[in-house]
């Protein structure tokens, strides 16, 4: 019998999935974000969830569709003021939803460290500022460092360009940005993929995330493109 | 300290000036990232005498200039989310390894705007304590890049001086910026307070120490 995390439903995809779980979802703004599986995940249901993210989502697609429906109670992010968002912004100045903010870097090493078995790690980033307080400070050859946490999640939802059904994935450009991290982070990384290649075709030196790191695999090959869909007036569901 | 209001303001350097002096000051070989907005206009200022590769955290080493309206792809862009190119020489990697670069000091230098920048190079830009706050990158590049440079105007839209004894707004970093380029000055950050390296050449030093909250000299 042979290895295939290969699945052909969403719903499939998205099965383990309860209410209340941390749920990683790649990109950085639109490049890399996993709308299929996010529209997959507002079909779900499932409610009190905890996105980490670079960004809180535009329009009412992916994402900003998810936070649309209620059905996240915390976003974890860098960067939650985005040119088209409207969800998040509803809900935050209403006071329904959390907001954990961290600086970029920080949160990629975060899950970096998560994926790596490192439970906190001190950097320089944010020393001085507000998002330093209450956190533990130490002095390394003379500078002052913060200590930062792991971020681990339940689920990853990530977008790459090709995959074998072993989970081998490369990306495309900037697309790549959170999401081999992320996949490295999750207990589970569900991974929707614009094209399926048979092992064989896959070239080890190419591969940028082994398939260890992967879960489950489905092909969407003509994924929306979340300007495109928002310049068109899409709204889900 | 009650801020001044200098409506009244002299006209100072055009940004496209303020940008080809920071241009001049990066040498060749360096590796830059130019933040979102102003510092944007440094790359079409750098000589022919040199190559400057630029660095977007979102993943990319070696980005070109902003695509042909047939040639954008939403997989291409830079870290405000504009579709942008890379160049010949140019990689991608993913977020963690692109933090390492500015987090790891790799990167020389790096240019952002600032809503204040104090005597002793804490800088401020990343909030103004109202609305959703959003950090972005800045955080780590302060921290991280082996020269931070400022670019902005000198007074707020207000007219109010960004330079400052000691910033009012939630710090990006503590004690990080090296130089501040203003369209009435550059200037460095010293012990002794903000040391005048070039001034506008319309104005007097008694005229920018009057905008400017703390001690300037030359």
């Amino acid at each position: 019998m042979q290895i295939n995390k290969i699945k052909t439903e969403i719903a499939e995809m998205l099965s383990d999935v309860f209410d209340g779980a941390t749920i990683m979802v790649g990109g950085f703004g639109e490049a890399g974000s996993p709308i299929e599986l996010l529209h997959g995940l507002i079909d779900h249901g499932a409610k009190d969830l905890t996105i980490i993210a670079n960004n809180s989502g535009n329009g009412r697609v992916g994402l900003g569709a998810l936070i649309g429906q209620k059905q996240v109670k915390k976003v974890i992010c860098s960067f939650a003021r985005s040119a088209k968002g409207i969800t998040f912004q509803e809900l935050y100045n209403k006071g329904e939803i959390e907001l954990e903010v961290v600086p970029q870097g920080t949160l990629a090493e975060r899950i970096r460290a998560a994926g790596s078995g490192i439970p906190a790690f001190y950097t320089a980033a944010a020393v001085g500022t507000p998002l330093a307080i209450g956190k533990e400070e130490k002095i390394f050859n003379g500078k002052k460092y913060i200590l930062e946490e792991a971020l681990n999640a339940d689920f990853a939802l990530i977008k790459a360009d090709v995959s074998d059904r072993y989970g081998n994935l490369t990306f495309k450009k900037t697309a790549r940005n959170f999401n081999p991290i992320m996949c490295m982070a999750a207990k589970q990384s569900l991974i929707q993929v614009r094209k399926l290649i048979e092992p064989h075709q896959t070239n080890p030196e190419n591969v940028i995330t082994p398939g260890i790191f992967v879960k489950k695999i489905i092909e969407i090959d003509n994924p929306i493109i979340e300007t495109n869909a928002i310049e068109e007036g899409m709204i889900y569901p | 300290m009650t801020k001044k209001n200098f409506t009244n303001a002299e006209k100072g350097w055009e940004r496209g000036v303020i940008a080809s002096k920071i241009a001049n000051d990066l040498p060749h070989a360096s590796y830059v990232n130019l933040g979102i907005g102003m510092p944007e206009l440094v790359s079409q200022h750098i000589k022919d005498d040199r190559e400057i590769i630029y660095h977007s955290e979102n993943g990319l080493l070696g980005m070109g200039p902003t695509p042909n309206e047939n040639e954008i792809d939403f997989d291409l862009i830079n870290a405000g989310k504009k579709p942008v190119t890379i160049l010949p020489g140019g990689s991608f990697c993913h977020h963690a390894d692109s933090f390492s670069m500015i987090r790891g000091g790799h990167i020389d230098y790096c240019v952002l705007g600032a809503m204040e920048v104090s005597m002793n190079g804490d800088l401020a830009n990343w909030s103004t304590g109202k609305g959703i706050p959003a950090v972005g990158g800045a955080m780590d590049l302060v921290a991280g890049a082996k020269n931070v440079f400022v670019m902005t105007q000198h007074l707020t839209k207000e007219g109010k001086p960004k330079l400052v004894e000691k910033c009012t707004l939630p710090l990006t970093g503590s004690g990080v910026v090296s130089r501040v380029y203003t369209d009435y000055a550059v200037i460095d950050i010293t012990k002794e307070g903000f040391k005048i390296v070039e001034i506008n050449e319309n104005l007097s030093i008694e005229y920018l120490q009057t905008v400017t909250e703390g001690r300037v000299y030359q």
